[in-house]
This record gives C-alpha cells, structure tokens and sequence, in this order.
C-alpha cells in the first residue's frame, strides 16, 4: 500500500488538486459534488472510479464534456458497482500474473451511485460485490429520492416525505414506508468496513474514507446529500441542512468494522430536535399541518429509537 | 466546439480529458494541467448565475471552509491561502457565504452585475450582535 495522504487540517486539505471539475450541470449548491470532492481528495492514488446513472453521472458527462480528471466510467444505472469489480478483477489477475505496466502504484477502486441505484435498482449487483469482497469502495449519494427523474421515491425516502410518486395532499401524508436500513443490510455482509457520513463533518468524513482504502476488501459508504431541488430548500443553505441532518441523529455518524463492531463517530453537543430539520425542508412541510402534526412526535420517537440502538450496539461490541 | 445532433453522438464514447500524456495529476493544479476541450474545465457556467460572491481578503484568515464546500471547486487556494473565485465555474449558490465565520464576512453575494471594486470600499462592518 502507498502512504496515506496527510490531511491534518483544513488547510492542509485545501492544497489537495482536485480531480474533479466545475462546469457540470448539478444545480448550484448541490451536494453530490461536495461529497465527490471530499473522497477523491482524500486520496492522491490513482483512481478507477464509476457513476451509476443518476444526478451526478448525468451531470458530470453531457457530451462533449467530462468532468472527471480519472478513469471514470458509466455503464448503466444498476451497475456502476459491478463495472469497478471488473476492473478491479482484472487489475488483481495482471498483478498476479506480474504483468502491470507500473506496479508500483496502487490504484483505488470506487464506485458511486444514487440511493435509487444503491437501496433499489442496483442492489443486488451491490450485494454481490460486498459479498464476494472485491477490494473496493461503493459511496451512496444518499438524497432519499430519485432525483434525476423528477423527485419519485425509493426505499431510502423517510416516512412523511412528499414524492412526486408519494404526493402529500388532503388524505395522505406522503411517504407511508420507513427507510430502508441500508447501513444494517451492508454490516450483515460482514464486510472489513461500512460508515455513515455527512459532508459536513469533512474531517469524519476523510478519516473514514481513508480507513475505506487501506481496508483490503469491500467498503461501503452511505453519505447523506442534501438535495436543493426536492428536498426544497434554498441553494445556500446546503451545509446548514446538512448540519441539521447530522446534529438531530436523524443521519447518525458511525462505522461498522466487520459487521459486527458498530463505532459511533460524532456525539453531537447539542442534540437539535428533529422538528427542525423538518421545518427547515419543503418536502415536509404539509407535516405541520395540525392533521398530519401527529408525524412530528412519531419522527422524533424513530430517531430517539434508532439512537438508542446504535449506542446498544456499540456498548455490545457484537 | 462544434455541437454535435441527436443522432451523431458516437456510442460508448471516450472522452480525453488531457491532451497528451498525463502523469500524476493529483500532484498537479489546475493551471498547471493540459486540459483538452473535452473537459468540463474548459466549459464555463458564468451565465447561471444571477447573484455572485464577492470576496474581500481583508477580513479572511484563510480557513479554507469556502474551499471544502463549495460544490462546484470555484473556490482557488494556493498554499494554504484563499486567493479568489474561478468566476467561470461558480453557479452563484452562496455556499460559500454562509460557511464563512469572519465578521463581517469575507464573502458576501451581490447581484451579477454589481461591481466589485464598488462593493468592497463599503463593505458591511462588524456585525456587534454576532
Ligand atoms: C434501468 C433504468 N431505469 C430507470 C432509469 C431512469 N433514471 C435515470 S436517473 C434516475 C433516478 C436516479 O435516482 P438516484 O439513483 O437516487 O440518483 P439521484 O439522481 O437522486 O442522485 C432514473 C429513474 C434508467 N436510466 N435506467
Ligand atoms: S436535483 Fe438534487 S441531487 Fe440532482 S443535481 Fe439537483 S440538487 Fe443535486
Ligand atoms: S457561490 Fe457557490 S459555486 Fe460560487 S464560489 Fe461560492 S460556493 Fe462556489
Ligand atoms: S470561509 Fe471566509 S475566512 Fe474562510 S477562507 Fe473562505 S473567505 Fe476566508
Ligand atoms: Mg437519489
């Protein structure tokens, strides 16, 4: 393995050359790029990466252009997984037979898609390549919604969320079905390495990252990307809600080493009521409608719970 | 560059994003890189925006939390120094403002038209109630 790169700091990180360009066309304040950019910079390795179809593969290769200074590749949208297995494959077949142009350099694997083609459309070809332990990293650019289509839901859209395919109105408060547990599903693979992160908490976030690619084997990653367009909120205001997500337990930080050890990473100081993250976002908005206000207590009740087992899991050390 | 049809994109398409051969790009910057047409560098996105930041280095200790968030790497820092906007890429989200903890800010937004110099000489003063 090479030597990790040094990011002591923020200003240390700040002399990282990004591999990864302006000019795409993800709606400003998006962050999907933040995210990207937080990975790749953790890393001067070379990279073998691929984007699953979605907001940030469509957005990032509008012919002629590309926005990606590294091997990148699409293929479709359930398999940007399994297009970095097979070239990870194949790297580890060229090693093995001594026939690697520069062998001396090391290579990371990593492969990113959108919580429709990681919870929903491509999730088989992800639990294969978790379970046949490709030395790999799948980042979910977790925005609870198919973005890219026009906001329809997955199985990571939280419960009260209004979806193009869940409208709230007069007689449904939208989203009815809890969000998958796609960070539990992952550990049962027993993969080396699975975290949660925030682009927010850039330092969690690169340490994790870090810890993913000298990890031999399969990581997964799930980060929370606040998503200006359905998550209806003022393209400005992308860190706050972020912040909001991980300050309110709502998008709780944590890493699962081989699917057993659960690692909390971030106590927040002032745990924020949920009801402000909601507020904050238009898709909840109808939720403080006196009908529907009920869903407030429950959501604090469900992230007060998930909370509590986090930390149970963590104590056990099982 | 020549804007191709519908109908004349080449299947499975490979895009250079280099001219020539590259080695070691994460130890090179930007204006260092021989970049091709076909990357999105050399595109710009300047006529998205409606408002734009402004950046007054009087106030900035160089934290650098403009340059980790802002989702479209328009914020340039050299050596550990924040020295501007890359105008051409910056969408205008204002990311960046909020994230800055100066007071008064070391960024603000304005209109696109507003004229920096101008902006600058009456920049806001100390906030006393921040
Ligand atoms: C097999 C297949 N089904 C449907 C689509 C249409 N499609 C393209 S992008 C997209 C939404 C992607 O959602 P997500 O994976 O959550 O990424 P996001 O855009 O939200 O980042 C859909 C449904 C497709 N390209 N391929
Ligand atoms: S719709 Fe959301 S995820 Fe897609 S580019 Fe816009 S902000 Fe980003
Ligand atoms: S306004 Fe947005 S795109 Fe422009 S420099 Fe600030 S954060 Fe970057
Ligand atoms: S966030 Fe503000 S103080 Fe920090 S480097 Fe940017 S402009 Fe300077
Ligand atoms: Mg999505």
């Amino acid at each position: 393995m090479s030597e990790m790169k040094k990011i002591k700091n923020l200003k240390e990180f700040s002399t990282s050359a990004d591999r990864f360009e302006g000019a795409n066309l993800l709606c400003p304040g998006c962050a999907h790029s933040i995210i990207v950019r937080e990975v790749l910079n953790a890393t001067n390795d070379d990279l073998v990466l691929a984007a699953s179809t979605g907001c940030l593969e469509v957005c990032t290769a509008v012919y002629p252009y590309t926005s990606w200074d590294a091997s990148w590749i699409h293929i479709g949208f359930e398999n940007g997984s399994t297009a970095v297995a097979g070239a990870e494959t194949m790297y580890k077949a060229l090693k093995t037979k001594g026939r690697l142009k520069q062998p001396d350099r090391t290579p990371k694997f990593v492969a990113f898609g959108g919580d429709g083609a990681s919870y929903d459309i491509g999730f088989q070809w992800i639990s294969g390549c978790m379970e046949r332990n490709h030395d790999m990293m799948y980042v979910v650019l977790d925005n609870e919604v198919y973005a890219n289509t026009g906001g329809q839901r997955s199985s990571s859209t939280p419960i009260g969320s209004s979806a193009t395919t869940t409208p709230a109105g007069s007689i449904s408060y939208g989203e009815k079905i809890n969000k998958k547990d796609m960070m539990g599903i992952m550990g049962a693979h027993h993969i080396p390495y699975a975290a949660q992160v925030a682009p927010n908490k850039w330092k969690d976030m690169v340490k994790k990252i870090q810890k993913g690619f000298a990890t031999e084997g399969a990581v997964f990653i799930n980060a929370v990307s606040p998503c200006t367009t359905e998550w209806k909120f003022d393209p400005k205001d992308t860190m706050h809600i972020a912040d909001l997500a991980t300050d309110t337990l709502v998008f709780p930080l944590y890493e699962i080493i081989d699917g057993r050890q659960y690692n909390i990473t971030y106590r927040p100081k002032n745990v924020v009521p949920v009801e402000e993250y909601l507020a904050a976002q238009g898709r909840f908005k109808h939720l403080f409608k006196d009908q529907y206000k009920y869903l407030i207590k429950e959501w604090q009740e469900r992230v007060d719970e998930n909370w509590a087992y986090l930390q149970r899991r963590e104590e056990a050390k099982v | 560059m020549e804007n191709k049809g519908w109908d004349e994109f080449e299947i499975g398409a490979m895009l250079r994003t280099f001219d020539g051969s590259v080695d070691n790009i994460a130890g090179t910057k930007q204006e260092d890189r021989s970049y091709s047409e076909n990357s999105s560098y050399r595109a710009s996105v300047a006529d998205w925006r409606l408002i734009k930041p402004v950046f007054n280095k009087d106030y900035c200790i160089d934290c650098q939390f403009c340059w980790v968030y802002c989702p479209d790497v328009s914020i340039v820092s050299r050596d550990k120094k924040m020295v501007g906007i890359d105008m051409d890429h910056c969408k205008g989200c204002g990311v960046c403002v909020e994230v800055c903890p100066t007071n008064p800010k070391s960024l603000l937004m304005f209109g696109e038209h507003a004229d920096e110099e101008t902006e600058i000489a009456q920049w806001p003063s100390k906030d006393e109630e921040k």
